[in-house]
């Protein structure tokens, strides 16, 4: 018998208080790890794409959203594969490359997945990951080299790109995105069957943390047919000439491209800038607020707790506690709540943002194991402000008062 | 172990005004010492019981214990003193009720750091002494009053006290039960040299006392 073993015996007599003590903080911490261990692989994945995508201007259906972009819904707009030809053949000059793409979350079996047709040859192996793949053909040239004056201003270095293209894809074959082929267990040369149609696993692409690793990739005819959209793409990724772009390229695009939206990759970026301050401030109201809610629900709860045991402290000091020793057994217990509530919180904060990471951010997201000390700092100190008060005026109960009581 | 009182008094101030629950009380009290105090319901019996080692902080007069003055020591200091020295026994057995009969037994032995084999191996002997070996892992409220009383002077005894206090034990308990109680009071107190301090109403139970207290409006009555 000890401190430890009363408080512990007397939590376990009394479960379902012990939930009420803990629920605000352990849910307030909840959202805040899922809303940055989603942000946290937001904002890695803005650094990464500012590094890896070759594109730096997006052309997308009219209406859509850059959150389509990367979510792609099964009923997203779409634009007419001709595009494509219709930049080609016009006079504009400034565009090095095009490479346009259809993708739509389909299912592989029980497993949602993403799947996005490229047209080889034209199809960036903008990823300089990718070209470890041994993937890659030509150098592509380039009308003029690429400023990276933009990508600086977000404070992303960037190594000039060798950009080279994916030289064939055949028909029924597909590449891999790292983290879908560990999800769907497959390895290179396995099969895969999508919409009834099976594909050979060509290549397993490397690690780039960007939306890419979760995509499953195929020749964009292909994925036309399987997807019954002939001759419809939901992008275009063009790399543009930096210049062009200073000289009006995408007034150009737009009035020969009607019913699109064009936007350059720098305004994307700072999209998703703006979404992860949001996501901070968001993060910062949150704390605020489990720390009032959580604080006081737990003083109420050690209030309440205290209220009910006045007898107990009584029989306590009689047998020679003293006051310290009574302020220690109510601290101590919320040291304990405040261990359980912020394990919970990361738990479910963590387990909440895998599962709706795919969802809001189009990505995988990790647990973040650094958050779970930051939980346990802050639930700790939440309980224990929220008990201090308590636990001083269950020291000072009179030790006779209830000692009498029936 | 002696203790000596001298003048006294404890004033309760309440809304309705100050309350003279015991006045000018002075008393010797000797190792091996069986006292009883009694009178009139509200005439400051559990008051002085409960004055002596600082459950209630006395208005005015001295404690000595073991010849050292303890009425204006620290909370802490009184505190240690009835961790190493004291047994309580309450009329409402005061058990924790989500503590087994052992464990309940243990506190005493835990306060004073007691490990923990040796706080099992002499709460089980304590226990065995009052006769509920085959009780020990039974919750208060499994056990039937006079059992929870045996508990309450086994967590009295565990630490060899010098000093056992009793507010009405046999209170809650019938007649049989009562003698049975006091008897075993009796016993510590012969067997062992443990002072015992007993408040009561019952004029039987009085008569185990060496030394018979009345008290009256709480004044001592001779
Ligand atoms: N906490 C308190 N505040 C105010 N007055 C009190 C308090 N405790 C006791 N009293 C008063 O002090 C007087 C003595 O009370 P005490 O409990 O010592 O009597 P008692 O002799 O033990 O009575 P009983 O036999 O009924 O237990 C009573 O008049 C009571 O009303
Ligand atoms: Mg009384």
């Amino acid at each position: 018998m000890n401190t430890f073993k009363i408080i512990w015996l007397e939590l376990w007599k009394r479960k379902s208080q012990l939930i009420s003590g803990i629920l605000a903080i352990t849910l307030g911490i909840a959202v805040i790890v899922a809303i940055q261990s989603i942000s946290v692989v937001s904002k890695q994945n803005v650094a990464k794409k500012l590094d890896n995508l070759g594109a730096n201007i997006l052309v997308l259906p009219q209406g859509t959203s850059i959150d389509d972009y990367y979510t792609s819904d099964i009923d997203a707009p779409t634009l007419p594969m001709e595009y494509v030809e219709r930049i080609l053949t016009s006079s504009i000059s400034g565009v090095d490359n095009m490479s346009p793409k259809l993708t739509r979350r389909v299912k592989v079996g029980e497993t949602s997945i993403v799947l996005t047709g490229i047209l080889p040859k034209s199809e960036i192996a903008s990823k300089p990951l990718w070209q470890n793949a041994g993937l890659v053909g030509a150098e592509l040239e380039t009308a003029c080299a690429p400023s990276n004056a933009e990508n600086k201003s977000q404070g992303f270095e960037d190594e000039k790109l060798k950009r080279k293209v994916i030289d064939t894809l055949n028909r029924y074959d597909c590449l891999l995105g790292s983290q879908i082929s560990k999800k769907l267990k497959l390895v290179e040369n396995s099969k895969i069957t999508i919409n009834s149609q099976e594909f050979k696993a060509v290549k397993v692409l490397p690690e780039t943390g960007t939306v890419d690793d979760d995509r499953v990739f195929a020749h964009i005819t292909t994925v036309q047919e399987l997807l019954n959209a002939p001759d419809q793409i939901s992008t275009i990724e063009i790399m543009g000439c930096c210049n062009a772009i200073s000289e009006g390229l995408l007034g150009k695009l737009r009035n020969i491209l009607p019913d699109t939206r064009i936007t350059t990759i720098n305004q994307i970026v700072s999209t998703q800038i703006e979404t992860n301050r949001l996501m901070d401030k968001v993060t910062l109201i949150f704390l605020i607020i489990i720390f009032f809610v959580g604080g006081i629900s737990m003083g109420n709860y050690i209030w309440a707790n205290v209220n009910e045991r006045h007898k107990e402290i009584g029989v306590l000091r009689m047998m020679g506690a003293s006051k310290g020793m009574i302020y220690k057994l109510f601290l101590f217990k919320a040291v304990f709540l405040g261990i359980v509530g912020g394990i919970l919180g990361f738990v479910i904060g963590t387990i909440a943002g895998m599962l709706l990471g795919p969802y809001l951010a189009g990505m995988s997201v990790q647990p973040l194991y650094m958050y779970l000390l930051w939980s346990l700092l802050l639930s700790i100190v939440i309980a224990l402000t929220g008990t201090v008060i308590p636990a001083y005026l269950a020291s000072k109960i009179d030790p006779h008062t209830n000692l009498q009581e029936e | 172990m002696n203790l000596t009182i001298e003048k006294l008094a404890k004033e309760y101030t309440t809304k309705d005004g100050k309350v003279n629950a015991i006045n000018n009380i002075n008393l010797v009290i000797n190792k091996s010492d069986f006292v009883t105090i009694t009178g009139p319901s509200g005439s400051g019996k559990s008051t002085l019981l409960l004055s002596l080692f600082g459950l209630i902080k006395p208005s005015s007069g001295k404690i000595f214990f073991d010849d050292k003055r303890i009425d204006n020591i620290s909370d802490s200091a009184l505190a240690k003193i009835r961790k190493n020295h004291i047994g309580f026994i309450m009329q409402n057995f005061a058990l924790i009720p989500y503590l087994t009969t052992v464990q309940n037994v243990m506190i005493p032995l835990s306060l004073l750091g007691v490990n923990k084999s040796e706080q099992i191996k002499r709460a089980t002997e304590v226990l065995e002494f009052v006769g509920l070996k085959n009780r020990l892992n039974h919750l208060p409220r499994q056990l039937s009053i006079g059992q929870q009383q045996r508990v309450a002077i086994a967590r009295a005894l565990v630490h060899n006290p010098s000093v056992i206090l009793a507010d009405e034990p046999t209170g809650n308990l019938d007649p049989a039960l009562s003698l049975e109680i006091l008897d075993f009071l009796k016993k510590i107190n012969t067997e062992k040299g443990i002072t015992v301090i007993m408040v009561t109403h019952s004029p039987t139970a009085a008569e185990y006392g060496n030394k018979k207290i009345k008290l009256n409006n709480g004044e001592l009555v001779n």
